[in-house]
């Protein structure tokens, strides 16, 4: 083959967050690992004290602040930051990077690009021209294009505890899902294969406004009834939000699209999830980011979810409710009414 | 009358970048014919045994190829097929059926040398036939003649045609990225990919090359053109290697790859039409054929591969060029096998209705009345679809410069991956088609059937395109004063696209709008017998072949235009 896995060369991991952190122990299982921490006091303290947000640190992985380094020293690196941040960051990284460099990224969300002076408040509807996926960022910027990501259901607390998990890779290179399957999997972590990048992004991405969703109904008091009722339907409507956006209808169905929703639909853990629940015990949403130390990502999502369904005419219900909950003020217990009165009737009608 | 007018200046012509014949490298090829051919059969039979690694389903694969020749016999027979045709697969076919009753042991020997007779014939028979002295009196007769007949028919005076008052650079405009060109052709082997509208395409091109001062490039040209005895000469004696769209047999689709490949890693210029056949629509190609394409990206990699000492290698730039017409000869028959598949998912039958007494026929009415034709050259690009600089750098969108092997590079070395070069072939694809619409030059004609068309299908919201076309031509009349209002509209909306780099337009579109109505107008589908677009005693708008119009309106569509009409 083409690859030979004993190869020592270390891996590198950007981002030190909580789920950058598990990835680089993982990867530290079977390579050597340079984990860049945007702070360099961060990257010392990981170091000096081998911890990091009460994970204990693997053996293998040295921290850094030095991104030329980790380029230079690492042929495949898996950028784990905040969609917020991940266009700066590839800005950032760019200059070190060479053709021959593989990504993985794991970030579940969306970019947007938008004209000067315009916000994403401000703009009525997003057009797939203004709205990409991190694989999307990567090859804007860079030079690469051997890109993949990570998705799935992969709660960073539950992956580091080793208990049993699973996670895709997807690229349309054959080469970066094997590649990714060798440096992630052990006993523990299952590793499928996924050539559809754009839709395993997408329906990362998505799922993260039906978690909010389902905090909500949990805030709420409701049951099991109710919740496989908004999964069911959620998932219908992120196959029709990501065929839009350019997925195939496959992604959805797999680890990364039904896996990953129910995960986080059941998981109280959740930041997305947490976000609802607050919401119908009812917060106010400044409040709850306020307190909060990592970025929900579905928040932005479903702002930009809703206004690029206006704008390819998707009837996103649910996604359009939350939007109003979020942003405009309705309340929860409203949005849920204006559902439940709905005359929707047909199931399944995208198979 | 005098329309496209185009600075003098641009007139001047071009020295040859190589000084003689025996420099060139499609001439090295053509002297060593026999020697190429042989590597190009034993590369491939290397390739395809790697494809097909058992014996059985070698033998299936042979067994394929003969009952697909033998039925192409059959069903669709052409004047350019050897006569022992025939002959030779029924012996290919008696060895095979033979080769059932022998013993395992026998079978392999066999077995190699009918492939390699199959792989041998085909090799031979794609194999170009560049000969110097064909070559300069072809080009010598085209020049003379199509001058004579310009200016027989331009100047308007005793004598006139002996005057070389306007040569074919009058009437064929060369824009873009022309001493670019011409600087990577030197640096590099390039590729060219021109879009396909016309059969008149691979003698247009040819010239242009030629007018450009390049050495001759090696064409894939279909096999059908050499039916036509006429296009036959000038082809083989421009180093046309030739493509049968019949043949989809994997012995015949992999020699032919290689056959490219081989040549590119020559160093030969190559030049194929990578939308595969003629635009039937009229649309811009979408879809490319990958196949040909792959061989660029393969050519690339072994040359780094044979290299990988890291030293200075050939690269490989790949050049996408538009060609641009008012009038297209073959648009009505194209556009109705368009339509007539539509929605089906058949295969287009190759058919040619002009012979040669036609061709001369439409070559003196495109000389005799004004109806120019502009070549937009495209910026190069290496095999990964990286913009290069002059001097063939690659560039990051950034400018910086990016080393094309480390897209092959794998763990510190250079590997042959195929499905990362497919990969690789489909994105260079996507950006040859990004760049085709980028140096598009839209004429006065384009825009004009593009309005009407779309205000004709605004004013019958309720009809699909088959309902409309089916419309009788009476029925339909467009006032001049709202088609004026909605040209000008898009007119402003095509500068708008052109200051963001995403089109061009002729200097012709620019200036009075009503005089650029009327150009368009006149101009487009100039001789067809039935006329897309006119205007009638009350000065409206008019059409008598709805048809034939869809076909030139659909040129401007991927631009997003639509919502301005």
């Amino acid at each position: 083959m083409t690859l030979s896995s004993t190869s020592d060369k270390p891996v590198g991991v950007i981002g030190a967050g909580n789920f950058g952190t598990v990835i680089a122990n993982i990867l530290a299982i079977n390579r050597p690992v340079i984990l860049y921490a945007r702070d360099p006091l961060v990257a010392r303290h990981i170091n000096e004290k081998r911890e990091n947000r009460g994970h204990s640190i693997h053996a293998q992985v040295e921290a850094t602040h030095d991104l030329a380094l980790l380029a230079r020293e690492c042929d495949v690196i898996f950028p784990m930051v905040p969609s917020a941040h991940f266009r700066t960051m590839m800005k950032q990284l760019s200059p070190h990077l060479h053709p021959y460099h593989i990504l993985i990224h794991g970030t579940k969300g969306f970019d947007i690009t938008l004209p000067p002076g315009e916000t994403l408040d401000s703009v009525p509807k997003l057009s797939r021209q203004q709205v990409k996926t991190m694989s999307e960022v990567i090859q804007e910027e860079s030079v690469v294009v051997r890109v993949g990501c990570l998705a799935g259901p992969n709660l960073a607390r539950e992956l580091a505890q080793r208990q049993p998990g699973a996670t895709v890779v997807a690229s349309h290179f054959n080469e970066v899902i094997q590649l990714g399957k060798r440096l992630l999997r052990n006993d523990r972590f299952q590793v499928y294969e996924n050539n559809d990048i754009v839709g395993v992004e997408i329906a990362g991405v998505l799922k993260n406004i039906i978690a909010i969703a389902s905090g909500a109904l949990s805030g709420l008091g409701y049951g099991e009834n109710a919740k496989g009722l908004l999964i069911s339907r959620g998932a219908v409507e992120m196959v029709y939000l990501g065929r839009a956006l350019g997925g195939d209808l496959k992604a959805f169905l797999g680890v990364a699209g039904i896996g990953d929703l129910v995960t986080t639909c059941n998981s109280p853990m959740s930041r997305n999830f947490t976000v609802g629940y607050r919401l119908a015990k009812g917060e106010k949403l400044d409040d709850i980011l306020a307190e909060m130390t990592e970025v929900a990502e579905g928040v932005t999502t479903v702002k930009i979810a809703k206004k690029c369904a206006d704008h390819y005419k998707i009837r996103a219900l649910i996604t359009d409710r939350l939007y109003r909950v979020l942003f405009e003020g309705m309340t929860v217990e409203e949005a849920l009414e204006f559902l439940m009165r709905y005359p929707l009737n047909v199931d399944i009608d995208f198979l | 009358m005098e329309i496209l007018e185009e600075k003098k200046n641009k007139n001047r012509p071009y020295e040859p970048i190589l000084e003689g014949i025996p420099d060139w490298p499609v001439y090295q090829l053509s002297k060593n014919r026999k020697e190429f051919v042989e590597l190009v059969t034993q590369k491939s039979i290397e390739r395809i045994k790697l494809l097909r690694p058992s014996r059985k389903q070698l033998i299936d694969e042979l067994e394929a190829t003969v009952y697909r020749e033998q039925n192409r016999i059959k069903r669709n027979r052409w004047r350019v097929d050897p006569p022992d045709d025939s002959r030779f697969w029924s012996q290919i076919k008696n060895q095979l059926v033979e080769l059932s009753s022998k013993n395992p042991d026998e079978i392999g020997p066999v077995e190699d040398a009918l492939l390699e007779k199959i792989v041998h014939r085909y090799a031979n028979e794609i194999a170009g036939n560049f000969k110097p002295t064909s070559y300069r009196f072809t080009r010598e007769v085209v020049k003379f003649w199509f001058q004579r007949l310009l200016n027989g028919a331009r100047v308007k005076k005793f004598g006139a045609f002996f005057r070389n008052q306007y040569t074919l650079r009058d009437k064929i405009q060369i824009v873009g990225k022309v001493k670019m060109l011409r600087s990577l052709a030197l640096k590099g082997t390039v590729v060219m990919v021109p879009t396909h509208f016309s059969n008149l395409d691979s003698i247009l091109i040819g010239w242009v090359i030629h007018s450009l001062g390049l050495p001759a490039f090696i064409y894939g040209a279909g096999l059908n053109l050499f039916n036509i005895k006429i296009f036959a000469y000038f082809m083989n004696s421009l180093g046309a290697y030739k493509v049968d769209r019949r043949k989809k047999n994997l012995p015949y689709l992999e020699t032919l790859k290689m056959y490219s490949n081989l040549a590119i890693q020559k160093g030969a210029h190559s030049l194929f039409f990578p939308g595969g056949t003629r635009s039937r629509s009229g649309l811009i190609e979408k879809q490319l054929k990958l196949g040909l394409l792959s061989t660029a990206i393969e050519a690339q990699r072994n040359l780094y591969l044979d290299n990988p000492g890291g030293e200075e290698i050939r690269k490989i730039f790949v050049v996408p060029v538009t060609l641009n017409y008012n009038f297209v000869l073959e648009a009505p028959d194209l556009i109705e096998d368009y339509l007539q598949v539509k929605g089906q998912d058949k295969y287009f039958p190759e058919q040619d209705k002009y012979g040669s007494v036609q061709l001369l026929r439409f070559m003196f009415k495109f000389f005799t009345k004004g109806s120019n034709i502009s070549v937009s050259i495209g910026p190069g690009l290496d095999v990964l679809g990286n913009y290069v600089d002059q001097e063939g750098n690659s560039l990051d969108a950034q400018g910086r410069i990016i080393d094309t092997r480390d897209y092959f590079v794998s763990n510190g070395s250079i590997t042959e991956d195929k499905q990362r070069e497919d990969e690789y072939t489909r994105m260079l694809s996507q950006r040859i088609v990004s760049e085709y619409h980028r140096i598009n030059r839209v004429f006065a004609s384009h825009l004009a059937a593009f309005v009407a068309f779309e205000m004709w299908q605004k004013k019958f919201p309720k009809l699909d395109l088959f309902s409309l076309l089916r419309l009788p031509e009476e029925e339909l009349e467009l006032e001049y004063a709202e088609f004026r209002k909605t040209f000008k509209r898009v007119r402003k909306k095509l500068y708008e696209l052109k200051d963001a780099g995403k089109v061009h337009h002729a200097t012709h579109l620019k200036g009075k709008v009503d005089h650029v109505i009327k150009l368009g107008i006149e101009n487009v589908g100039i001789f067809h017998l039935k006329r897309p677009l006119l205007t009638n005693k009350k000065g409206n708008i008019i059409t008598r072949d709805l048809t034939v119009l869809y076909y030139y309106h659909n040129r401007l569509v991927g631009y997003d235009l639509e919502q301005y009409v």
